[in-house]
C-alpha cells in the first residue's frame, strides 16, 4: 500500500469542498490544466492520492489507481466531461479504467450511479456502513486535496481523459451528479437530525436517571402513566405532585424528630416538633379533600401509593385501627389510663371503619341494582328515558364516594389527633416515628418488589 | 341483628324492618311545625336516627350503631308522608350541610350527621353519651 505522506489524514473524510461543483465548463476549466497528467503510466502521484479508505484496496494496474473501498458497491459508469470513467463494482473495488487522472490539488471523487453509499461514519464513531443513502462525492477543485473534516466516503478515482465522451455522457452525467448532490445533502440532513436525536434522548436519560436516583432515595415510586380518563387527569396530576411533595417535607420532618428524639431533646421543644408533624398531616388531609372533589376514582384507586400501601388501602388511605395494632407494641410504657385509652381507640376506629365499608357495599349493590335496571342484552332496547334516568340516579349515588372517601379521610385525621392528645410528647414523637417507618418499609417493599428479577 | 325479639311488646303499631330494629309509624301528627316533630320525635327515644331508605351514608350509621350493640331508632322519611317537610326541617337544624340525612340524637340531643357521629365516638364521648341514654348496657 502506497503511503501518503502529505495525507495528513489518512481516514476517510469526504469534504464539501471536495464535492464537484457541477457545470460543464467548470468542469472543462478543471481539468483543462490536467492534461498533461493524461500519462497512463506516471499519473499516479502519491502525494495527495486519495486513497480515503482505511480498508480500501488498491490494485494498480499499470496505469491505474483504483481507490475503492472494500465494501463499496458501484455498478455505474461514471462519466465526467472530462472523459470516460469507468468504474466498476467490484468486490475487490478495481477501478477499471484505461487511464486515471490524478490532480495534486483535486480530491476526485466518483458519483454512485446506483446510489449506494459509501459512507462510512466507523472513524467518527458514528456506525452507519449501511449502504442505503447516496453520497456524491463530488469533486472540489481546491487545492485541499487533503480531506480535512472531511466525511468519511470512498472515492474512487476518475480516470476521465477522454475528452471525446464527453459531449454525450454529459447531460446524462450533469443529472446523474446533480441527483447525488441531492442525496449527499439528503443524508447531511438525516445525519444532522439523527445526532440531534440522540442528543435529546441522551439528555433526556441522565433527567431520568437523576429523577430515579432522587425518588428511589425517598422511596417512592412515583407512577408515571395517567389513568385513561383525561377529562378528570388534571386534579389526579395536581393531586400526585402536591402528594410528592408533602411526602418530601413529611420525611424532612420525621428526620427532624428523629435527631430531636435520640438527642434526648426537651419535651417542650420535642412538642413543638410534633406538632409541627400533625400540622402537617392536617395538610395531606386538606389536599385529600381537594384531590377528591377533583377526582374521587383516582383518589379511591390510590394510584398516587406506592404498590404495597396500595395492598392494604382503605377507602383511599391508609387503615387507622391497623396502625394502632402496630403502635401497640411499641409505645411501652404505658400508664393504665392510656392503655386503656388507646384500646378504646382501636376499637371505636375499628367499628367506624366497618361502618363505613358496609356503607360502601351498599353503595356498590345500589349501583349495580341501578345500572341493571333496565333491561340489558339483546332483548335491551330499552326506552331511552328509562335509561337517561337510571344514568341519572346513578350519577347521584356516584356522587356519594366523594362522602365516604371524605368520611374516611376524616376517621383517618381524628384517629391521629386522638392518640396525639393519649400520649405524651415522648410517647407521641416515637409513635409518629414508628408510623413513618412503617410506611417506609412498605414503599421499599414496593421498589424491591418492583426491581426483582424474574426470569 | 336479632333484637326483634325485644321489642314485640309494643304497645304502638311498628313495622319490623330488615334492620331488626324499631321502625315506629309516623302517625297523627300532620299539620304540627316539623321541627316542634322532630324534637318530640327525638326524645322518644334513647337513640333517634332520620334516615332516607336509598341513602348509604344512612346505611353506614345505622351499621355503626348495631354493630356497638345499640338500638336505634330510625325514621326513614321516604316512607314518610311529611319526609319532605322533616327533611327541609333537618335542613335548617344542621346548617350548611350537603344532605339532610343521616341525622342523629342521642337522649334527646342533636348529635348531627355522619362525620360528628364518628368523630364523637374516635373521641371517646360518645359511648358515655349512650350510656347515659341508656342506649348501652355495659
Amino acid at each position: 500500500m502506497q503511503s501518503f505522506k502529505s495525507l495528513p489524514h489518512p481516514e476517510m473524510y469526504c469534504h464539501s469542498s471536495f464535492f464537484l461543483r457541477e457545470d460543464g465548463s467548470r468542469s472543462q476549466t478543471r481539468f483543462a490544466d490536467l492534461g498533461d497528467l493524461d500519462q497512463p503510466a506516471s499519473a499516479f502521484h502519491h502525494d495527495g492520492a486519495v486513497d480515503l479508505s482505511p480498508s480500501s484496496m488498491f490494485s494498480l494496474k499499470s496505469g491505474n489507481v483504483a481507490v475503492l473501498s472494500g465494501d463499496l458497491h458501484y455498478d455505474a459508469v461514471l462519466n465526467t466531461s472530462i472523459g470516460s470513467v469507468e468504474i466498476a463494482t467490484t468486490g475487490t473495488g478495481c477501478l477499471d479504467t484505461g487511464q486515471y487522472m490524478y490532480h495534486k490539488g483535486a480530491a476526485i471523487a466518483s458519483s454512485l450511479g446506483n446510489g449506494h453509499c459509501i459512507e462510512n461514519w466507523g472513524d467518527s464513531g458514528m456506525a452507519d456502513n449501511s449502504q442505503q443513502t447516496d453520497t456524491s462525492t463530488d469533486v472540489d477543485t481546491d487545492d485541499r486535496n487533503q480531506l480535512h473534516g472531511v466525511q468519511h466516503c470512498t472515492i474512487a478515482v476518475v480516470d476521465s481523459l477522454e475528452k471525446s465522451k464527453a459531449k454525450a455522457g454529459d447531460q446524462k452525467t450533469l443529472r446523474r451528479l446533480a441527483q447525488n448532490r441531492e442525496a449527499a445533502r439528503k443524508s447531511r440532513l438525516r445525519k444532522k437530525a439523527y445526532v440531534q436525536q440522540l442528543e435529546n434522548s441522551r439528555h433526556r436519560l441522565t433527567q431520568l436517571e437523576q429523577e430515579l436516583q432522587r425518588a428511589r432515595q425517598q422511596g417512592i415510586f412515583i407512577a408515571t402513566g395517567f389513568s385513561g380518563d383525561h377529562g378528570s387527569g388534571n386534579g389526579a396530576v395536581t393531586f400526585d405532585t402536591d402528594y410528592a411533595r408533602w411526602l418530601e417535607e413529611h420525611q424532612r420532618l420525621i428526620s427532624d424528630l428523629r435527631s430531636a428524639v435520640n438527642s434526648h431533646m426537651s419535651d417542650n421543644e420535642l412538642h413543638l416538633l410534633v406538632d409541627g408533624v400533625m400540622a402537617h398531616y392536617d395538610e395531606i388531609f386538606r389536599l385529600k379533600s381537594i384531590g377528591t372533589k377533583a377526582d374521587v376514582f383516582h383518589m379511591l384507586s390510590g394510584m398516587w401509593m406506592t404498590p404495597a400501601e396500595r395492598c392494604f388501602m382503605w377507602l383511599g388511605g391508609f387503615r387507622s385501627s391497623e396502625l394502632l395494632k402496630i403502635l401497640g407494641n411499641h409505645l411501652e410504657p404505658l400508664t393504665d389510663q392510656q392503655l386503656v385509652g388507646i384500646c378504646n381507640l382501636q376499637q371505636s376506629s375499628q367499628q367506624a371503619e366497618d361502618a363505613l365499608s358496609q356503607g360502601m357495599e351498599a353503595l356498590q349493590q345500589s349501583l349495580v341494582d341501578t345500572v341493571s335496571s333496565t333491561s340489558l342484552g339483546p332483548a335491551g332496547s330499552g326506552k331511552v328515558a328509562d335509561y337517561m334516568g337510571q344514568m341519572a340516579i346513578a350519577m347521584g349515588k356516584l356522587a356519594t364516594l366523594e362522602n365516604f372517601l371524605h368520611q374516611a379521610d376524616l376517621l383517618r385525621q381524628q384517629t391521629l389527633q386522638q392518640m396525639n392528645r393519649i400520649l405524651t410528647t415522648r410517647q407521641a414523637a416515637r409513635a409518629l416515628l414508628v408510623i413513618n417507618d412503617y410506611t417506609s418499609r412498605l414503599r421499599a417493599l414496593s421498589s424491591l418488589w418492583l426491581a426483582r428479577p424474574r426470569d | 341483628m336479632q333484637y326483634q325479639y325485644q321489642y314485640q311488646h309494643q304497645q304502638q303499631a311498628a313495622e319490623s324492618s330488615s334492620w331488626g330494629y324499631y321502625v315506629p309509624a309516623v302517625r297523627g301528627m300532620i299539620g304540627s311545625d316539623p321541627l316542634e316533630r322532630v324534637v318530640r320525635l327525638a326524645s322518644e327515644s334513647a337513640v333517634v336516627i332520620f334516615s332516607i331508605s336509598s341513602c348509604c351514608m344512612c346505611h353506614a350509621v345505622k351499621s355503626l350503631f348495631c354493630g356497638m350493640g345499640v338500638n336505634p331508632t330510625v325514621y326513614e322519611l321516604d316512607q314518610d308522608p311529611t319526609g319532605k317537610e322533616i327533611e327541609r326541617a333537618l335542613m335548617r337544624l344542621l346548617g350548611n350541610y350537603s344532605s339532610p340525612v343521616p341525622v342523629v340524637f342521642i337522649g334527646g340531643k342533636l348529635i348531627g350527621a355522619m362525620d360528628r357521629v364518628m368523630a364523637s365516638h374516635i373521641n371517646g364521648t360518645l359511648v358515655p353519651l349512650l350510656k347515659e341514654a341508656g342506649a348501652l348496657w355495659l
